[in-house]
């Protein structure tokens, strides 16, 4: 043992100095630990976009798509459905779809690329169910409107473009994923036109 | 020979010492009444859990394709598979039947007051651990409402602004839940938690010890070293631990007298758990609810989807808040009032037996509205059960508000000295 004098400052660095490598020691090995729980790379390749054919869709028919494990809906809506849908804008929580739930290029009255093909997500913006396509009786849901979607879960209501209704749980509209129409009767759903 | 062995090992760890500290040597208050045995039955309850869970886990099988199938085959090919999942299965429920009467004891005698408010926290870190398990657990049957029901808590944390989508896709491992999914939730079910949560206990055991019991007088049994005349000190032997500092009072070890009380209990509860388990394993829907016979689907939502009984509270919580994020932040905020109780309670007195009136009807009131939510949580959604939902919350929150404001000053009648029964 030396008899030098204790150096209290010197002490104070070399504990701070060895603290701080050991805590980036720390988040270094969090890296591996945090970063096995991503989707891996099979997860990931199992996300491929899907195609369906809408030729064979009745007026006012869904259809349920499988993309990413979701359920996607397909609804081919009536003339007069859409010439409704401007109807009940004031009960809506976001008529404009102003929130970004859908690519810019579905950004309008319909929700849609073509009007007369809804294509949205199943997946309740609530909590992630799916919501049930009720055809003909919504309006024990919401007075005046004949058709929506309505989750079962915790009661939230969706008109025939996925817009949401006022006073439910659901804090936005229906997921419109990306699409597109390659041809005239295929859907590819997962793809935005022109990158496929 | 043996004395010599006990001997050998006492110098090297002192065994009969901690033995004697924390059991045989133990002064536990002497008028324990019924409220006192839930501690002992949900450590029953978790070796229970501990045991039959890793015998589960020897054919049980965690992978999208192979976890329905194989509790299929625990119930119909293993033997006693049947027998050992009910146990588990029926455990889950009979715990929080357990932990819900011991917190509300806690809340009654005033159990979480100073200085008992580390013990109160460590109680309240297993209630949040054991959420996390059952919830995790679920899962694993890989029912539709196992499914479903992880689709609707992992999506609670989507409500975080910003990081919120990045978050549930991390939790999940994929884009929905899946295989992935459910092998972490396993491995967390099995190994991480059960970890923390022994070491929780042992850590509110040994923080109870350090402090001493509460007791339904609320008074304190140790009084000031030299204070009591001997022939009014507890006639029983206690741990120096605790006669070093203190004269004890109406104190019984606890070794053997209350162990033998509790044994009574646990029998009680054990013949209770056995009818349950034997007659009615499903719980009429509520221990394992009917979706889950079928094999998750991801493309098709139970008609209604219902958490099990015991989240029903937080659940209803949960979704009369008619916003995303607000409505995770009720439901947590609900656990977390509980957490700050010894300080929303400004109060000295204990036990509600001294307090005022306003304190016991307060009590009431939260206990009847911490039912009725858990009740609304097992129903469907609808404006008059959310209206319903909406009042039992203002008196879940309100229960809290009220406690701090009348035991600022409150009228409380006098503390006996002593205890009285």
């Amino acid at each position: 043992m030396s008899n030098a004098p204790v150096n209290n400052g010197r002490r104070r660095f070399l504990t701070a100095a060895t603290s701080v490598v050991g805590g980036v020691g720390v988040v270094g090995v969090a890296v591996p630990f945090i970063g096995s729980w991503n989707p891996s790379a099979r997860a990931k390749a199992a996300g491929a976009p899907v195609e369906v054919n809408v030729s064979k869709i009745e007026s006012g028919q869904l259809i349920r798509a499988e993309w990413r494990g979701k359920p996607v809906y397909v609804v081919r809506r009536s003339e007069e459905l859409l010439a409704s849908l401007s109807a009940h804008d004031s009960q809506l929580k976001d008529p404009q779809s102003e929130v970004p739930q859908q690519p810019v290029y579905a950004t309008n009255a319909y929700r849609s690329i073509k009007p007369e093909f809804l294509v949205a997500l199943g997946v309740c913006t609530h909590l992630g169910c799916a919501p049930t396509y009720r055809k003909g009786d919504f309006e024990q849901e919401v007075e005046g409107v004949t058709d929506g979607f309505f989750c079962p879960c915790h009661g939230s209501k969706f008109d025939m473009a996925g817009r949401v209704f006022q006073s439910v749980p659901a804090p936005t509209n229906l997921m419109v994923p990306e699409h597109s129409f390659p041809t005239e009767d295929t859907l590819l759903i997962g793809v935005a036109g022109g990158e496929a | 020979m043996f004395s010599n062995l006990m001997a050998w090992i006492e110098q090297r760890l002192p065994l009969m010492d901690a033995m004697n500290k924390h059991a045989a040597q133990y002064p536990a208050p002497k008028n324990f009444n019924f409220w006192y045995v839930f501690g002992i039955l949900a450590s029953v309850v978790l070796v229970n859990q501990l045991l039959t869970g890793v015998w589960l886990t020897m054919n049980y099988e965690p992978s999208g394709d192979g976890a329905f199938a194989s509790v299929e085959y625990i119930m119909r090919d293993v033997d006693y598979g049947w027998l050992l999942r009910y146990m588990h299965s029926t455990g889950a429920s009979a715990f929080f039947v357990v932990v819900y009467m011991h917190m509300f004891r806690g809340m009654m005698y005033g159990s979480y007051q100073k200085p008992r408010e580390l013990l109160w926290l460590f109680g309240m870190l297993i209630f949040l651990v054991l959420m996390a398990e059952a919830f995790m657990g679920y899962l694993l049957p890989w029912g539709n409402m196992s499914y479903w029901g992880a689709q609707v808590i992992i999506s609670i944390f989507g409500a975080i602004p910003v990081i919120g989508d990045d978050l549930t896709l991390w939790i999940r491992g994929d884009y929905v839940i899946s295989g992935a999914t459910l092998n972490r939730f396993f491995a967390l079910h099995v190994i991480a938690l059960p970890l923390v949560l022994v070491v929780l206990v042992f850590l509110h055991i040994l923080a109870l010890h350090e402090v001493g019991s509460n007791n339904p007088d609320g008074t304190n049994i140790k009084k000031p070293k030299g204070s009591v005349p001997p022939e009014e000190q507890s006639k029983f032997t206690f741990h120096e631990q605790y006669t070093k500092k203190y004269d004890i009072v109406d104190a019984i070890p606890f070794h053997p007298y209350y162990t033998v009380k509790d044994l009574v209990a646990v029998v009680i509860f054990l013949i209770i758990f056995c009818g349950v388990m034997f007659f009615a394993p499903e719980g009429g829907g509520y221990f394992i609810e009917a979706p889950n016979f079928e094999p998750a689907n991801g493309l098709k939502t139970p008609e209604h989807i219902a958490p099990v009984w015991y989240f029903g509270p937080f659940y209803t919580i949960l979704r009369i808040i008619p916003d995303k994020l607000l409505g995770a932040v009720g439901m947590f905020g609900a656990i977390i009032a509980l957490f700050m109780l010894p300080w929303f309670d400004r109060g000295t007195v204990k036990s509600l037996r001294y307090r005022c009136t306003a304190h016991t009807v307060n009590l009431i009131q939260f206990a009847i509205c911490f039912i009725i939510l858990g009740v609304l949580g097992t129903l469907p959604a609808n404006p008059l059960n959310n209206m319903i939902g909406t009042i039992a919350s203002f008196g879940y929150f309100g229960f809290f508000v009220a406690i701090w404001i009348y035991s600022k000053n409150e009228k409380t009648k006098p503390v006996p000295e002593r205890v009285t029964g």
